[in-house]
């Protein structure tokens, strides 16, 4: 910073222009014009900025004191808990609940590694059931949020420029309300009080069936699933659908294709990208939710999530709680892969 | 033009979606009546029920300190993140940011439960909480910045350096008013999300510590009461208003970008 010329540090002018204070001078009056200018023209000195210099030795140091903090504390709160748990899922559960020491003074105190929790895992079918049915809830919530998502997203994208920015706030929106309200509207919503209630109890009357109840089942599970994540799916879309060159579709037409053939045979496949990485959006967070089937579900609703907290906060099986998280883990890495992998098939189709 | 007419049907129904839940969590707020099932009439009495609730309040008092705490701090670390990643490219640094952020959030909630009991042997409680909520908005925070960040124009800083100035400078005098915008809404995001969060809070806030979320929780899980509706309802009007902060100081963060 000593070598800088438009600061003009006594320093910096003993160490530079000391010989020639005429050029000083006339540097400084230079640098002056610049500085009011804001912009250095064809006529700027280019040695005159020693900037390069000194950057080379601050480069690193400053490098580090940028990237510093954040590393070390994801280091410390993101990827030591990560190990500490990949660790657990291969220790004993202890006494009490929580985990057995790794070693152990006393050697006939339960203590070290096993591959037991995963053998429990793999030993019981239910746990399998459990991640299949998950898988199965998350690819119909998706699924839900494509179909109710595509014609918003689309509707948006064709819109005049002045009112899409509105339009996707509105998207927006709810979904910057409390998680849990956004749940316990449903819950007042599918009340047996409430009108959806009362219709489709009326309408099973009349067809002589025996009345359901929609609060507590897997369908105010999917709906509050669908819900909660419908933004997740509308946004990446409309960003894709937004990027299409209406010319494409002239040219369907002008080739003779219907709506639904412009549709399917152009619109649709390059959507692809758009449609999965909106379905990474709403599938993964999916995967790992407890709180709505805790709170909408019924007792056999249960998903990976509400096994995991179980493990953890009810039998307090920490080892095998971990064992679920790891699988947990792998299975979304797993379809994260999976959709960069077909999203970006559908890429290069477009 | 008829195919345009059923893609504005089926917009408007996702929309009455969206907002119709929220619509009658807001109008049973008023409602004269222990049962959120019927409209009986006009009342301010569970805002009433909502003031003379202590630990309500107190977990309001929590949340508020969490929210401020974890957020000004996540914006600090947040921004530094979002430089290094724009500056240096880090990719393993790129990585522990954006994790947090894409993983389900129970994975953090339980691995940090593990952490601080295990290793730490710290006591959940506040600095349990102001700490796991660092971690997951420090990602929110960086992203915003790095974005901002990407939109600069280059030749501004080349400018700077022409004219003289030190990286320091360039950073003091070009680069941070620039982005301050950014990094304020970042803030003001990562505030959101702490004064909203369930999941994480929930595995590591222990016993004695209750937060506005954890207390929601556990009044629906209990009963519903309209008392939640009347909760609920300032909570909305807390985040719109934040969201309102967050549009008017930096427009972009609200632009959806990939």
């Amino acid at each position: 910073m000593s070598e800088n010329p438009t600061r003009l540090s006594p320093a910096a002018r003993l160490s530079r222009w000391l010989k020639n204070v005429a050029s000083a001078a006339r540097a400084r009056r230079q640098a002056a014009e610049k500085r009011n200018l804001h912009l250095g023209n064809e006529h700027s000195e280019p040695v005159a900025n020693a900037g390069s210099a000194s950057a080379a030795v601050f480069r690193l140091p400053v490098k580090w004191l940028v990237s510093g903090p954040p590393f070390i504390f994801l280091l410390l709160f993101f990827v030591a808990p990560g190990l500490i748990m990949v660790l657990a899922s291969f220790r004993y559960p202890g006494e009490f609940g929580g985990l057995a020491p790794v070693i152990s003074v006393d050697p006939n105190a339960l203590h070290g590694l096993t591959l037991e929790t995963y053998g429990f895992f793999f030993s019981d079918l239910i746990y399998a059931e459990i991640f299949a049915k998950s898988f199965l809830v998350a690819l119909a919530a998706t699924l839900t949020c494509l179909v109710m998502a595509y014609p918003l997203a689309l509707l948006i994208a064709r819109s005049p420029k002045k009112s899409r920015d509105p339009m996707v706030l509105l998207v927006i929106l709810p979904f910057a309300s409390n998680f849990l309200i956004r749940i316990y509207a449903w819950m007042i919503l599918l009340g047996p009080q409430a009108v959806p209630s009362l219709l489709v109890n009326g309408l099973l009357g009349t067809l002589g069936m025996a009345p359901v109840h929609l609060l507590f089942s897997p369908f105010a599970v999917l709906v509050a699933l669908v819900y909660v994540h419908l933004p997740f799916m509308v946004l990446p879309l409309y960003t894709n659908l937004e990027k299409h060159d209406p010319v494409l579709l002239d040219a369907a037409r002008d080739l003779g294709a219907n709506a639904w053939q412009r549709f399917w045979r152009v619109t649709f496949p390059l959507s692809l990208p758009g449609i999965f990485s909106g379905a990474t959006l709403v599938f993964i967070p999916v995967l790992g939710m407890f709180a709505i089937p805790d709170i909408l579900g019924g007792t056999g609703d249960m998903l990976i999530g509400n096994l995991i907290k179980e493990q953890f906060l009810g039998t307090r099986d920490w080892p095998f709680g971990s064992t679920l998280s790891i699988m947990l883990t792998i299975t979304v890495l797993a379809c994260v892969w999976l959709a960069a992998r077909l999203g970006g098939m559908g890429r290069r189709h477009a | 033009m008829r195919r345009g007419f059923w893609l504005w049907v089926a917009a408007l129904a996702a929309y009455a979606f969206l907002y119709l839940p929220l619509l009658i969590v807001i109008i049973y707020s008023f409602n004269d009546s222990r049962l959120n099932a019927e409209w009986v009439g006009f009342t301010w009495h569970w805002y009433n029920v909502l003031l003379h609730d202590k630990d309500m309040l107190a977990a309001a008092g929590n949340s508020l300190l969490i929210a401020l705490a974890s957020s000004l701090i996540a914006t600090l670390i947040g921004t530094m993140a979002g430089i290094a990643m724009y500056r240096y490219k880090m990719r393993v640094l790129t990585f522990m940011v954006m994790t947090p952020v894409a993983m389900p959030e129970i994975l953090l909630g339980v691995s940090l439960l593990l952490f601080f009991i295990q290793v730490l042997n710290l006591t959940l409680g506040m600095l349990s909480i102001v700490l796991a909520h660092i971690t997951f908005s420090i990602g929110f925070v960086a992203i915003v910045v790095r974005t901002s960040l990407a939109g600069l124009d280059e030749s501004l800083f080349e400018a700077a350096r022409d004219c003289g100035a030190s990286p320091w400078e360039t950073f003091r005098h070009i680069t941070f008013p620039l982005i301050l915008p950014s990094v304020i809404a970042g803030g003001l995001m990562a505030f959101t999300l702490s004064l909203d969060d369930f999941v994480i809070t929930f595995f590591t806030a222990g016993v004695g510590v209750s937060t506005l979320p954890l207390r929601i929780y556990s009044m629906i899980k209990i009963a519903v009461t309209p008392e939640v509706n009347a909760v609920s309802t300032l909570l909305m009007l807390l985040t719109l208003t934040m969201i309102v902060l967050v549009s008017r100081i930096a427009p972009n963060v609200l632009r959806w970008r990939a």
